[in-house]
């Protein structure tokens, strides 16, 4: 859903290079047009979009952050920081930060973990290696919604497998009406439908490491599994920590329609993540400097989340 | 001798296939049954011999309020969305990154800064301002709404940037000598040499284009221009506070939705994994 | 240290008709620089991982030191590895890299540090022993991937093609430098390459392969003057040895209308091979016509193109001696080589010690 995953995915698999010197110049191309004016006709379509449907909505996003608007249209007190305060101290909103960074850890330590074994398995195998891999990569192109939807239909009431697995267990499951059931649902699914982002990832990192490391590797150490760990494992630090950003970033942000599809329009006793709650008091609250000041402290969150990202890979976890 | 493959590495195979597979597998059967078999006997395994008749009525059947809305229609809606958000992309990225990559000119690094600040912050969180533009900008419930602001990212610009960087200078040198200016470059050289980087950005964009939910929400309530994403969400509201739910159409819905995107990626898949993970090669 | 022997080893991949690798045959002695060589796609890369367990063997056995190894794990094997693109962890320190195949084997950490520095100062990487391969050049990548194999004190060495990744100049340094290296730790050696001059140069006997088989074992210079078949003779030598066709009748060999002597005791009738090194034909006042096509001038020596009716064929010779666009060749009768057209096999018994005592320097 987000501009920033599949996007910055795209983009993020990049960045690596890029990171080492975004702006430094660097060194253009030796041959080069020299025409003043071209370029900007060549610039123009897309900077026309990025200005009206980036720049001007974000800029509007921040101000109106500081402003009190009135619902019913007539005007908006400035009121600096109290929307802020107002958004961080409430406990309200502290409980669904607190359950977002919960979510968000499960979410993305589950999603991961899943995709690098399967990938590694997947790596390790030659025969059937091409059915696996199209059968664990084809639930990427799934829409979270239509994920949230399946596994409403998983978690139903009347007709869900896992609803009935659990009474068989003598439990009695009640997803959208029970909070942590609810919970867990939602990170089922979200994680269900983030694997094969991890998988694809994971598997082509690991085909990147050269065959002859792995073969110095063998000659070098017996135990597969200390193997893997010494040798491999740190190979696969760059992609694992360009992944860990992409998959914050998703359930953050992407998971949006799995929760908008899991709680039916019922958010009240459900559990939510905090870009549900800027979008539920800016469009149904009509709280437009609340919802505003709220998404300014995510903006700052990816954008801190994203500087990360581009110092890490410049500093660390890049392998010439 | 090395890395042979043991039996456990496939059991976890299956069982990773099973996970991922078996949820979709199970939505496919299900929908052919009726909605009041699905009631009574739950999801199931095996065809049920009414998915025409479930097909048929998801696609022609006059639903919403309005009666204006047919699964046909949105799955147009949605395919207008997915190929028209691809081709924009596609076609915006590219003039962009060629006069990034290929032209001397004042204030370049400022413009490549201009447009890559949009990879820093998603949509969501500039949702309700940008909504408000939309709608200042009288364009709620337009197809134009509807695609080109979801342009307005630099993900593609991004891809072709990279690309372009990779292609050897020398080339351009050479077409200079066989006397080629920027528009002959890029006609005769650089856009056929970057046709398997657009196939996969394609690839990527259309599922992404086509997957859009949030978006398409707020920017159409007239419900012609709905898109399959809108309709699921429209189903499960019907949905509560029914005696039996349409569970049958909810699933072919679902089908419906998940089907064309999942065909490109399994289809194009070598395009698509190369366009999505080849960065630093 | 240890002795190597392949007995009748064979590889046939899944799915190929015929084998990879067939019926090889070789003992290794205890200390011995052993080269595999020959184009590529001949299977010496195959034989040498065959030995090194990153393939496994379909017929056959191979055994390292007196033990046959084939469902042995390479890590047992006793053996090191140097790899074509060095195969360095690139996480690692230079250090780390060394030590980490002893690490494994739970070698004492002091035992490690001694071992390690030792292979540092022999191979001057004192100095870069706490960077990342990544800062280093090629040359010293090469170095850190000989000092890995050198700290293991393995039974024996396996080189890939290990200097393919290098500049010229380099690869001729790293060459003595591998050479005085395993004169001096006597460690049993396999190296792979296709560069028939590393080749020459490095072995104590040289392995030539071609599609999967043996085609000649032996010393450098025994391969030279004594090719057993049209491949090797072209292949071993620079430039390749001059192949004509001839006609045999005994003695007597005719070359188009030119007739010369062969070796006494030769008594072969019908079409032959006939080969000439390069530097075995001199100008003289009768004998093979020779018509100039182009002369390259490499400084020491000279080559010189040409044609003996019709036939392309090259000479070396001192940049003294005068070049004319016609010229009249001798060559001496036991300086001839005599291949059999069908086969390519070598016929007739110069013999080699004679040569040999007849070779100024």
């Amino acid at each position: 859903m987000t501009d920033a995953t599949h996007p910055t995915a795209a983009s993020g698999a990049r960045p690596r290079r890029r990171a080492a010197s975004p702006a430094r110049s660097e060194p253009a191309k030796r041959a080069q047009f020299d025409r003043p004016l071209l370029p900007w006709a060549f610039l123009a379509p897309q900077l026309l979009v990025v200005c009206i449907f980036f720049y001007w909505p974000s800029v509007q996003a921040i101000t109106s952050s500081f402003y009190l608007e009135d619902p019913f249209g007539f005007g908006s007190t400035f009121v600096g920081l109290d929307n802020y305060k107002d958004a961080l101290g409430s406990a309200e909103y502290q409980r669904i930060a607190g359950f977002t960074a919960l979510f968000t850890v499960l979410v993305t330590g589950f999603s991961m973990g899943l995709g690098l074994l399967f990938a590694v398995k997947a790596d390790k195998v030659i025969r059937g290696r091409s059915s696996y891999r199209t059968a664990l990569i084809s639930v990427y192109a799934i829409a979270p919604p239509v994920a949230g939807l399946m596994g409403m239909m998983l978690f139903d009431q009347h007709i869900g497998p896992f609803v009935k697995l659990a009474a068989w267990f003598g439990y009695d499951m009640k997803v959208g009406i029970n909070y942590n059931d609810t919970a867990f649902a939602m990170i089922l699914v979200s994680v269900w439908k983030q694997v094969p982002y991890n998988f694809i990832f994971f598997l082509s990192g690991l085909q990147g490491i050269p065959a002859s490391v792995r073969e110095a590797a063998v000659i070098d150490c017996r135990n597969g599994f200390t193997r893997f760990r010494t040798a491999i494992l740190p190979l696969l630090a760059p992609t694992a920590f360009f992944l860990l950003i992409i998959n914050i970033t998703y359930a953050l942000f992407d998971t949006f329609a799995v929760i908008d599809v899991m709680v039916k329009d019922k958010p009240a006793n459900n559990p939510v993540t905090l870009v549900y709650k800027v979008y539920n008091d800016g469009f149904r609250g009509n709280d437009i400097g609340g919802s505003a000041a709220q998404s300014v402290i995510l903006m700052v969150v990816v954008l801190v989340l994203t500087l990360i990202q581009f110092r890490w890979l410049e500093r660390r976890v890049h392998y010439g | 001798m090395m890395n042979r493959a043991t039996p456990f590495d496939h059991l976890i195979l299956i069982l990773a296939t099973l996970f991922m597979v078996l949820p979709v597998a199970v939505a496919i059967m299900t929908s052919t049954h009726t909605a009041v078999d699905i009631h009574s006997n739950g999801l199931s395994l095996a065809p049920g011999g009414h998915g025409v008749e479930t097909y048929t009525t998801v696609l022609t059947k006059q639903g919403g309020f309005t009666g204006q809305v047919t699964g046909l229609r949105m799955m147009m809606n949605s395919l207008i969305l997915g190929i028209g958000f691809a081709v924009g992309k596609i076609v915006l990225s590219m003039l962009a990154a060629y006069a990034l990559v290929y032209f001397r000119f004042r204030f370049a690094t400022a413009m490549f800064w201009v447009i890559f600040t949009t990879l820093l912050l998603p949509l969501e969180v500039r949702i309700m301002p940008s909504y408000q533009v939309m709608s200042d900008l009288k364009l709620l419930n337009t197809y134009t709404g509807l695609i080109v602001p979801l342009l307005a990212s630099a993900t593609g610009t991004f891809y072709f940037r990279q690309f372009f960087k990779s292609v050897p200078d020398e080339l351009l040198e050479a077409a200079r000598i066989d006397g080629a200016g920027p528009f002959k470059f890029l006609i005769d050289v650089l856009i056929p040499l970057s046709r398997t980087m657009m196939a996969a950005i394609f690839v990527i964009m259309f599922v992404y284009g086509w997957n859009q939910y949030l978006w398409p929400m707020l920017m159409t309530t007239e419900e012609r221009f709905f898109t399959l994403m809108r309709g699921i969400k429209q189903i499960l509201q019907v949905w509560i506070g029914s005696q039996i739910p349409d569970y049958n159409e909810a699933f072919a819905l679902a089908i419906l939705a998940l089907a064309p995107p999942v065909l490109v990626v399994v289809v194009f898949q070598r395009w698509f994994i190369k366009g999505l993970t080849e960065s630093d090669k | 240290m240890a002795r190597i022997d392949i007995r009748n080893v064979s590889k046939t991949y899944p799915g190929a008709a015929t084998p990879s690798v067939a019926d090889i045959d070789l003992a290794i002695a205890d200390g011995e620089f052993i080269v595999l060589v020959g184009p590529s796609g001949c299977g010496k890369s195959t034989l040498l991982r065959m030995v090194a367990g990153l393939e496994d063997i379909t017929g056959g056995e191979v055994s390292i030191g007196g033990r046959v190894v084939n469902k042995v794990d390479p890590a047992e094997r006793d053996i090191a590895m140097v790899f074509q693109n060095y195969a360095l962890y690139p996480h690692m320190t230079v250090r780390e890299n060394m030590a980490y195949g002893l690490k494994n084997r739970k070698t004492p950490k002091t035992e490690i540090e001694a071992r390690v520095a030792e292979a540092a100062r022999m191979l001057e990487l004192g100095p870069y022993l706490d960077r990342k391969p990544r800062g280093l050049s090629g040359g010293q990548r090469q170095r850190v991937a000989m000092g890995r194999a050198v700290v293991r004190q393995p039974a024996a060495f396996l080189f890939d093609e290990p200097l393919s990744n290098l500049d010229a100049k380099l690869r001729v340094s790293m060459r003595g430098e591998i050479r005085r290296l395993q004169r001096r730790l006597g460690t049993t050696s396999l190296y792979v390459t296709h560069d028939q001059l590393e080749a020459m140069t490095l072995a104590d006997r040289l392995v030539v392969l071609n599609a999967g088989r043996i085609e000649q074992v032996g010393a450098p210079l025994d391969i030279y003057h004594r090719p057993a078949s049209t491949f090797v003779a072209s292949f071993i030598g620079s430039p390749a040895m001059n192949l004509l066709d001839a006609e045999a009748d005994g003695a007597r060999l005719r070359i188009g209308q030119n007739v010369i002597q062969a070796g006494a005791g030769f008594a072969h009738r019908g079409p032959v091979t006939l080969g000439i090194r390069a530097e075995d034909l001199h100008p003289a006042a009768t004998g093979l016509p020779f018509r100039t096509d182009l002369v390259e001038e490499l400084g020491a020596q000279r080559l010189v193109h040409g044609f003996i009716d019709g036939q392309a064929l090259v000479l070396a010779l001192d940049p003294s001696v005068p070049v004319r666009d016609e010229m009249f060749l001798t060559v001496a009768p036991e300086r001839l080589h005599l291949f059999d057209t069908a086969g390519g096999k070598r016929i007739g018994t110069t013999d080699v010690r004679a040569v040999h005592a007849r070779v100024p320097a």
